[in-house]
């Protein structure tokens, strides 16, 4: 049995130094050189600035955008780092609710959200992706029906036709990939970029 | 519950049977030490790696050094992990300034390592720098698939050869396996992923300025290279905290297909080359049949409680089904396929958040678990699971006719069921005496996210996943405690290492055993018979030793969602 310590050192040194720095580090030289924006992080600048990443969601509240799902995401409490506080669309903390079928704290928040939808678009059934939290708490995206049931607020906000903004939509809506895998969906990020590229004009 | 759902139900599952023969054909000759067509770049790396290492590749072992071997490999991935974990405040590539990890936490996060849960008590991104990431994680990724998958090949020579002492040679399994089935995958798996849009740089966290003026601190890294072999080696400890949830370790639907795809991939091909090894592929396709069966009832399972939604969203008028805890370009059926998927295999990445599912779509992934993992299993660790219930199955048919019982050859005695019925009754001693313990001790208790029945499931899943070397998690439960880091690892080394031993003792026994060829009165494994009895055996075992505290979880929490009863 002794003469197995050997290679149990030796080997686990050299596979350590392939599987753990050769192979990340060579991916990453690689991988930065065939697709330098992605392995990045995707990021888009505007003005020369990095306004986020086409993948992250962020925050919107603002009346004139589009918004994205609730998100359950934390960050340390700055005045006792043993606790945390909310902080939607903390993108270096991802996490979700992790709140069951039968949370009461879950059914009052679903509830309050659900009123406060209603109210400010009673013509629509309230998308259910728009009242609950993502699992990441950095979803990008929203459902086409999500984005619909924003249009009528957005357009007030702008005081643009709600026609021209459904267009908007649809334009920036993907399909399933080959049209069978995943769900169709709006990127929030990229629709609000063309949003006020359009407003622009 | 919609066709284009089931469709991509279809497609997964037709895909994955259609890789299994090329695949086991591959990992066969890689197994058998033949050439392959990578050896003209990888032979030279490979016999370079035995000269340093003083391995005499010619040199087999008997099941009991290859056992010592295994153990003394994962003592010193151990000590790697630890030892990074605890330095990485001072250690380069670490651009976010972490600090040194806590003891317990350490601890906690390298047992679940080097038993291939990976168990995520750590935050990944708000935790971890990219030196621990890589060195730390990404490598124990490669060596705990690359040990699993030598010790079912183990397994299987035991039942393929016969009359001999020594099982294969660990050293070089682990090696080949890294060399030629991980690394060359991963390679061209990595590049894909970026391609999908997940990062792979060495570079700072971002800082962003929203459209609406906010900060946004964003956090990249060398992901790529580790998704790929955590899918790959169904390791499943995320890069970030939100695991495969998070954009940047699945950015599109077309990545979390493949990503579902690369889970199974390399657990179903070893049902071939046990198939090829013992003679006969047919044995290999009854086993996967048996994993079939199961596999497929809990998708349906799952899938329709995800797309009923719960009570609290019907009251609420909310159509489209459970969407707490799901990503919009997942949607219900990738959300709960994914679940699946990854509590049958032992990987426990998660792309939805197993706590916020309905009570019966998160009890299949905790029963899935409970069963042993052995659905396609982990890479490697499936495949033993699963032979360990085909020898108790096996056992049983022997009983009912009162012949004894043998399989591909091998007369199953009493040494091998005794083995098996140790290594199965590790699962109830782990998860129910710990969950036992943790519903009562107040420290314990005071981790639970939720209230009622659902708190003590996010408990019974706690213990069920480490045990199972699972690493997928309620994950609400602050699993970060002194309490909950030291027993979850009691439970994830006990888990592994006491499954994988009396494996080892079937393997060595059963390859000094001679082989006897098939007479009338011997019973075929490889028909319809043979499947339904495994499965049988598998939800018997299970229901007896689960079903209470099912009872108690899931069960009683789904009567009182319908009863509109909130906690």
């Amino acid at each position: 049995m002794l003469r197995e310590i050997r290679p149990a050192i030796v080997l686990l040194l050299a596979l350590t130094a392939i599987t753990g720095v050769a192979y990340p580090l060579a991916m990453t030289g690689i991988a930065g050189a065939i697709f330098p924006a992605r392995a990045q992080g995707s990021l888009i600048e505007k003005d020369g600035k990095v306004v986020g990443s086409t993948l992250i969601g962020q925050e919107f509240k603002d009346d004139k955008y589009f918004h994205g799902r609730p998100s359950a995401t934390l960050a340390p409490d700055p005045n006792d780092s043993s606790k945390t506080v909310p902080a939607p669309y903390n993108a270096a903390n991802s996490g979700g609710s992790n709140l069951g079928p039968t949370s009461k704290a879950l059914a009052d928040r679903l509830k309050e959200d659900v009123d406060r939808l209603k109210a400010e678009n009673p013509n629509a059934a309230v998308p259910v992706d728009l009242v609950t939290t993502s699992a990441s708490g950095l979803d990008p995206d929203i459902s086409p029906e999500a984005a619909e049931f924003q249009v009528p607020r957005v357009a007030k906000a702008r005081n643009m036709p709600e026609a021209s903004l459904k267009q908007l939509v649809a334009s920036n809506t993907e399909g399933r990939w080959l049209g069978l895998i995943g769900e169709p969906r709006v990127n929030v990020l990229a629709l609000n970029l063309a949003l006020d590229r359009a407003a622009a004009k | 519950m919609t066709m284009i759902g089931w469709l991509q139900i279809i497609l997964f599952c037709v895909i994955i049977v259609a890789l299994t023969k090329p695949l086991g054909w591959y990992m066969t000759r890689v197994f058998n030490g033949e050439r392959t067509f990578l050896s003209p770049v990888l032979r030279p790396i490979e016999a370079g790696i035995y000269r340093i290492s003083g391995v005499d590749e010619k040199r087999e072992q008997h099941w009991l050094t290859y056992t010592v071997a295994m153990l003394l490999f994962h003592v010193g991935g151990f000590l790697i992990i630890y030892g990074v974990m605890r330095l990485q405040a001072v250690l380069p590539f670490n651009p976010a300034g972490q600090a040194a990890v806590a003891e317990d936490l350490s601890f906690n996060t390298a047992v679940s390592f080097i038993t291939n849960t990976n168990w995520q008590n750590y935050g990944g991104e708000s935790t971890l720098s990219y030196l621990v990431q890589m060195v730390g994680l990404t490598h124990q990724n490669f060596l705990s698939a690359a040990i699993g998958i030598a010790l079912a090949v183990a397994l299987i020579r035991g039942f393929s050869r016969a009359s001999v002492r020594t099982v294969g040679n660990f050293w070089v399994d682990v090696t080949r396996c890294t060399l030629y089935v991980l690394l060359p995958i991963c390679v061209v798996y990595t590049l894909f992923l970026v391609w999908q849009g997940i990062p792979q740089t060495l570079g700072d966290y971002v800082e962003a300025t929203t459209l609406e003026g906010a900060k946004q601190t964003i956090a990249v890294g060398p992901v790529a290279s580790q998704v790929a072999i955590k899918m790959l080696g169904t390791n499943g400890g995320g890069f970030f905290n939100a695991n495969a949830a998070h954009p940047f370790e699945n950015p599109t639907a077309l990545s979390n297909f493949v990503q579902m795809l690369s889970i199974f991939a390399l657990g179903a091909a070893l049902t071939n080359v046990f198939g090829r090894m013992v003679g006969n592929q047919r044995q290999g396709w009854a086993i996967l049949a048996v994993m079939g069966v199961l596999f497929v009832a809990g998708v349906a399972v799952t899938y329709w409680a995800e797309a009923n939604g719960t009570s609290t969203l019907q009251a609420l008028g909310l159509t489209g089904g459970n969407m707490e805890g799901k990503e919009v370009r997942f949607g219900i059926v990738a959300s709960a396929l994914f679940a699946v998927i990854t509590t049958a295999a032992s990987c426990g990445a998660v792309n939805a958040m197993h706590d916020s599912f309905t009570a019966l779509g998160g009890m299949i992934p905790l029963i899935n678990i409970e069963l042993g993992e052995i659905i396609v299993g982990g890479v490697g660790a499936g495949m033993y699971g699963m032979l360990l219930f085909v020898i108790l199955a096996i056992f049983v048919a022997g009983l009912m006719v009162g012949r004894t019982p043998e399989y591909v050859g091998k007369k199953i005695e009493a040494r091998e069921v005794k083995m098996a019925m140790l290594a199965i009754l590790v699962l109830p001693l782990m998860i129910l005496g710990w969950t036992a313990v943790g519903v009562v001790y107040p420290a314990a208790v005071a981790s639970m996210a939720n209230a009622g029945p659902h708190g003590f499931t996010e408990v019974l899943y706690a213990y069920t996943s480490a045990t199972g070397n699972n690493g997928s998690a309620f994950a609400g439960l602050s699993g970060n405690t002194f309490f909950y880091n030291l027993t979850l690892a009691s439970a994830m080394f006990v888990g592994r290492f006491f499954m994988i031993v009396p494996a080892m003792a079937i393997a060595g026994s059963l390859a000094g055993k001679k082989s006897i060829p098939p007479s009338m009165g011997t019973f075929p494994t490889t028909g319809g018979l043979f499947v339904g009895l495994v499965v049988g055996v598998i939800l018997i075992m299970g229901g007896l030793t689960f079903f209470p505290a099912l009872a108690l979880g899931p069960i009683v929490e789904h009567l009182a969602m319908n009863a509109s009863q909130l906690f």
